[in-house]
């Protein structure tokens, strides 16, 4: 399968505090990957250092046989190609909802207006938000604003979509909404990097779960063999913990 | 008795009175716009993420401290003396004789984009952190970012200061009549020295100042709620859809 994004001996360091240690991982073409973990495991930093919110201390990101790292490797142009969904939704407080989606097409991907609304209509569709598109942030609940934010990045058409806790900030009663979305997503052939919590969720709709701890990756596989047979201690561990 | 002074003050002198007002608006309006895009714009290199290596950083370094000698200097010193250094400096020191009136702009400008530059600084900062990285994970860069995203939360932010700082610029205008600037102090002080009715005159001066202030006030609350848009907003079709079912294919998205 083809790879789209490879990360080689990635390694994050706040300070002296080593975060990220050595990390080799791939996500192909097509595959639902989610990443489990306790809090602090390093999970969250992956992911922003993925797209480059955190600036990795060493090793190499893989795209399109280049390595982006490299100080000449346009990072904004990279960075189009993966859209990202915060844990904070963190949608735009000054646009609207469909302004939300347009404005990086406009802006970045210099598409026309027109055009920009149409793609963006598309995807509000697509996660049931087409009919608030006058609205402000501020008028909206927490899972119609990630379901927005999950539109405004499927609206640049990335290669890939990078989930950072998507249903971490949610109210319990709005938790089913964004991950039904996420579900019509992976179904799509969408492909996807998912960090979460919500195990269920994880064994329903990945192809493949990483569990990280402590930094690095101990074990990744199918989710049928990580949740009914994990081969490490510390998955066993984990798992036990939370799925109870 | 100081009625009928009033009214002869203002009968004979509203021309030179009604001139003064609006020579001393029309520099605040100036002073204040030019000051805020002043302040905009140092906002925007002040926050420009600090390369690691390199000729940029050096370059950056030294932008960085130009500008800030620049707030500190101005913010320092009082209008009035700067008033007086900038317009006999500049025919001392280069033999321009500046126009008056463009001194004057130019003083209540610069002071104002020091001010401002604060101002700015402390809306920037307040502006929620997650509103700069979603606009990098875009892929926008910082001119973008502040641009389209950043800066406009920023202004509505700031408006409240900023509308305090054209009230304390109509006000500080006064101090413009030390180098000739006919301004409604300077106005003012011309008529009173014709009729040595000092109260009366400077009574008339004080409501027209009082005039400008409030009415600046007023529009600028007025500009807040306009920004802040609609309480409410409207639907776009029917009942509000919940999510789209893993049924509705015609929902899918194809990749």
């Amino acid at each position: 399968m083809e790879k789209v994004i490879e990360i080689q001996h990635l390694s994050k360091s706040f300070g002296t505090h080593e975060v990220l240690k050595d990390i080799d991982f791939s996500v192909h073409k097509g595959e639902v990957v989610c990443v489990i973990g306790s809090s602090g495991s390093g999970k969250s930093t992956l992911l922003r250092c993925i797209n480059l919110l955190e600036k990795p201390s060493g090793g190499q990101i893989i795209y399109n046989s280049e390595n982006i790292l490299d100080d000449r490797h346009d990072i904004h142009a990279y960075r189009t190609k993966l859209g990202m969904v915060f844990q904070q939704f963190n949608l735009f407080n000054n646009h609207d909802v469909i302004n939300n989606c347009t404005v990086g097409q406009v802006k970045v991907l210099k598409r026309r207006k027109e055009e920009a609304e149409k793609v963006a209509l598309k995807y509000l569709k697509v996660v049931g938000m087409d009919q608030y598109v006058n609205a402000k942030a501020r008028q909206l609940s927490g899972g119609q604003k990630q379901r927005v934010a999950i539109a405004r990045a499927l609206s640049m058409e990335p290669d890939v979509m990078l989930f950072d806790e998507p249903t971490s900030a949610l109210d319990p009663e709005m938790v089913g909404e964004v991950l039904k979305v996420m579900k019509d997503l992976a179904k799509s052939g969408l492909t996807m990097l998912i960090v979460t919590h919500e195990m269920e969720f994880a064994k329903e709709v990945s192809d493949r779960v990483v569990f990280m701890d402590k930094g690095v990756i101990v074990e990744e596989g199918p989710p049928e063999q990580i949740f009914n047979n994990p081969a490490h201690e510390r998955t066993r561990e984990f798992l036990k913990r939370t799925l109870k | 008795m100081s009625y009928e002074w009033f009214i002869s003050i203002i009968s004979n002198n509203w021309p030179m009175f009604l001139r003064g007002a609006g020579m001393t608006l029309l520099i605040s309006v100036i002073g204040t716009i030019i000051g805020a895009i002043i302040g905009l714009a140092i906002g925007i290199v002040h926050t420009i993420p600090m390369p690691e290596r390199g000729i940029k950083k050096f370059l950056l370094k030294i932008i960085n401290f130009i500008l800030s000698a620049y707030i500190e200097f101005f913010r320092g010193t009082p209008m009035i003396v700067q008033a007086m250094v900038i317009f006999y400096g500049s025919a001392l020191a280069f033999g321009i004789n500046m126009d008056v009136f463009l001194a004057a702009v130019f003083i209540v400008s610069i002071n104002t984009g020091a001010y401002m530059s604060e101002i700015v600084r402390g809306g920037i900062i307040s502006v929620d952190k997650g509103q700069f990285e979603s606009a990098q994970a875009i892929g926008m860069n910082h001119f973008q970012t502040m641009m389209y995203i950043v800066l406009p939360q920023v202004i509505r932010n700031i408006l409240p200061a900023t509308g305090n700082q054209f009230v304390i610029n109509i006000k500080d205008t006064a101090v413009l009549s030390v180098i000739g600037v006919t301004e409604l102090f300077f106005q003012t002080r011309t008529v009173s020295g014709n009729n040595f009715r000092y109260f009366e005159s400077f009574f008339v001066a004080c409501i027209l100042y009082f005039i400008m202030t409030f009415t600046i006030t007023l529009l600028l609350r007025r500009l807040e709620k306009r920004l802040d848009g609609p309480e409410n907003y409207s639907m776009i079709g029917g009942l509000p859809m919940q999510v789209a079912k893993p049924e509705d294919t015609e929902h899918k998205i194809k990749i």
